[in-house]
């Protein structure tokens, strides 16, 4: 057989290794594109901002006086929210995802379940603010208070959680059940004492990640109106709050040059919250890792 | 054992029992005209099938006869397979095991099982064979200390990893792991143990284990095992029963079967004609 004329091929060797070649810059160009955009924007919020970061700007309320301004409220606010946030969408979602994994048949409306659950996903916050405003601000009349913006937030991440958290039962591998349930074990205890064991590490890194994006949210805040400024902390789930991404939207929007500082180191404090959580995602994830 | 007293026979359901009958050995599972279905495909034929106690059962047959969906009915595990439908009657030490009142976990503490690959729990050897004893709520430390020793000597593991039962499971060898689950299937003290294809996923080593480990088993159990290997169920087993189509064609001693079939697609099979 000579179908194949090898000088020929040699010809076309220079220009397919050319285009590997070039491909493999371009794709790095545009890794070291988004890497570059992150690089501008931590060097001029850090330059800005650090003059203004201390301990004192942890501790002070907020101020007209860019020198004494400080994040207390709004920190402890994004805290208080998070309290609401995290055991709400925990409980919701992990329940949903192993009701539509494990316990319901599947059927023409679990699968509409499903498609709706994803389209959530992706339905823009601001339109879970309003639904906030409707449903928890008025209709059930709980004001701008840290109850009703730890619902809408919750809302808003559940779909999220719930597509994390039936991934992480679905990766449990089926002969683990099988094992389980050939010993006489019931669902119930089949669920708590393999799959979810299995599971959790990818349940808690979905959940955590989806509880950064609750933290740096601001659309749906604005829309159910929390104040913008606020000098004293809430005592309850019932009491006004402020978070950190309305703190360092209100100064931004100072006509003050030095305000500008302040909200860069607002933008400090957010992102290191943010660092943070994501670090906690990442090594639970190693830790609780299990090989099958 | 009996091939003296064997007479030549086509289906050898009946006639068997009465051999066993005077054999003075129990019925374990009774099998009459079960049909199953997997939505439209009917996957099992009108089985009749009789299961005595003590002794070890080899289901033989060429891929997709029907053979581990069977071995999957006697204790219930088909039904996590959406769509199953099934008929006739399956009965356990006299009861029916199709019946509403005959709850699958009541019948799985008495019919332990090992599948084809191992799978233990990603937890220690330790947790491994307590899993089952806990599930039904023995919780003294004591008992289960000693229920560990006793499966684990039981399933011929014990000597290997007496000293790291804390470690976990994942670490032994496949065929470790295998008598791990075997061990784990022992320590709910079960009736009937019912083996997929334990050994096609091990080496020759561990395989040779595991057939003697069936061997020393069936003195206190009653043993069903499918196979893909025919030497192992020639080696193993005290009677053999061959699939073809989801139907029995024949079943009968293990020696009568490998020496003597009575039906021609048997013979076909088992001298590697076809399957």
């Amino acid at each position: 057989m000579k179908l194949i004329d090898h000088t020929k091929v040699l010809k076309h060797m220079k220009p397919r290794i050319v285009s590997n070649i070039f491909f493999r810059l371009l794709f790095m160009a545009a890794t070291i594109f988004g890497l570059l955009i992150l690089g501008i924007l931590l060097y001029r919020v850090i330059t800005q901002g650090i003059g203004y970061l201390d301990f004192q700007f942890l501790q002070n309320l907020p101020s007209r006086k860019p020198e004494q301004a400080g994040v207390k409220t709004a920190l402890i606010g994004t805290i208080w929210l998070m309290g609401v946030v995290a055991p709400v969408t925990l409980l919701l979602s992990v329940g949903t995802a192993i009701y539509l994994e494990e316990y319901a048949q599947k059927s023409r409306f679990t699968r509409f379940i499903q498609v709706n659950i994803s389209n959530l996903a992706g339905v823009p916050s601001i339109v879970f603010g309003l639904l906030g405003l409707t449903v928890f601000v008025r209709a059930l009349a709980l004001g701008t208070s840290v109850l009703a913006a730890g619902l809408t937030m919750s809302l808003l991440v559940l779909p999220i959680i719930i597509v994390a958290s039936q991934e992480a039962i679905k990766a449990v591998p089926k002969e683990l059940r099988e094992a389980s349930y050939g010993m006489g074990a019931t669902k119930w205890q089949t669920i708590l004492h393999v799959v979810l064991p299995a599971a959790i590490p990818g349940i808690l890194t979905g959940g955590i990640l989806a509880l950064s994006r609750a933290i740096g949210e601001t659309a749906p805040l604005v829309v159910l109106g929390l104040p913008l400024f606020l000098a004293f902390l809430p005592k309850s789930v019932f009491d006004m709050f402020t978070v950190l991404p309305m703190q360092i939207y209100n100064w931004t929007g100072r006509p003050q040059e030095e305000f500008q500082g302040v909200a860069a180191a607002g933008i400090i404090v957010l992102l290191t919250m943010l660092i943070i959580m994501n670090s906690i995602a990442v090594f639970i994830r190693n830790k609780f890792q299990k090989r099958y | 054992m009996n091939a003296t007293i064997e007479k030549p026979r086509v289906r050898l359901v009946m006639t068997d029992t009465n051999r066993d009958a005077l054999q003075n050995k129990e019925l374990v599972y009774k099998t009459s005209e079960l049909n199953l279905w997997y939505g439209d495909n009917h996957a099992l034929k009108n089985i009749d099938l009789d299961i005595y106690e003590n002794e070890v059962t080899a289901i033989i047959g060429p891929s997709g006869c029907g053979k581990s969906t069977y071995i999957k009915t006697l204790n219930r595990m088909i039904e996590l397979v959406p769509g199953v439908k099934t008929s006739g009657k399956i009965e356990y030490r006299g009861r029916n095991i199709f019946d509403k009142s005959y709850g699958v976990e009541e019948l799985r503490t008495r019919v332990g099982m090992v599948f084809q690959k191992p799978n233990p729990f990603p937890k220690s050897i330790y947790e491994n064979v307590v899993y089952g004893p806990k599930i039904h709520g023995i919780k003294d430390k004591k008992v289960l200390d000693q229920i560990v020793e006793e499966s684990l000597k039981g399933a011929a593991i014990w000597d290997e990893v007496k000293d790291r039962l804390n470690e976990n499971a994942f670490g032994l060898s496949g065929g470790q792991q295998q008598r791990l689950c075997i061990a784990r299937c022992l320590a709910i003290e079960p009736d009937v143990i019912l083996m997929d294809e334990p050994t096609s996923a091990l080496d020759p080593i561990s395989t040779l284990k595991v057939e003697e480990l069936v061997q020393k088993l069936k003195k206190e159990f009653s043993i069903i095992i499918v196979t893909h290997n025919m030497q192992q169920a020639a080696r193993i087993s005290d009677k053999t029963a061959f699939f073809l189509n989801g139907e029995v064609i024949e079943f009968t001693n293990t020696d009568k079967i490998f020496s003597n079939p009575a039906d021609k697609r048997t013979e076909d099979y088992i001298t590697g004609r076809f399957g």
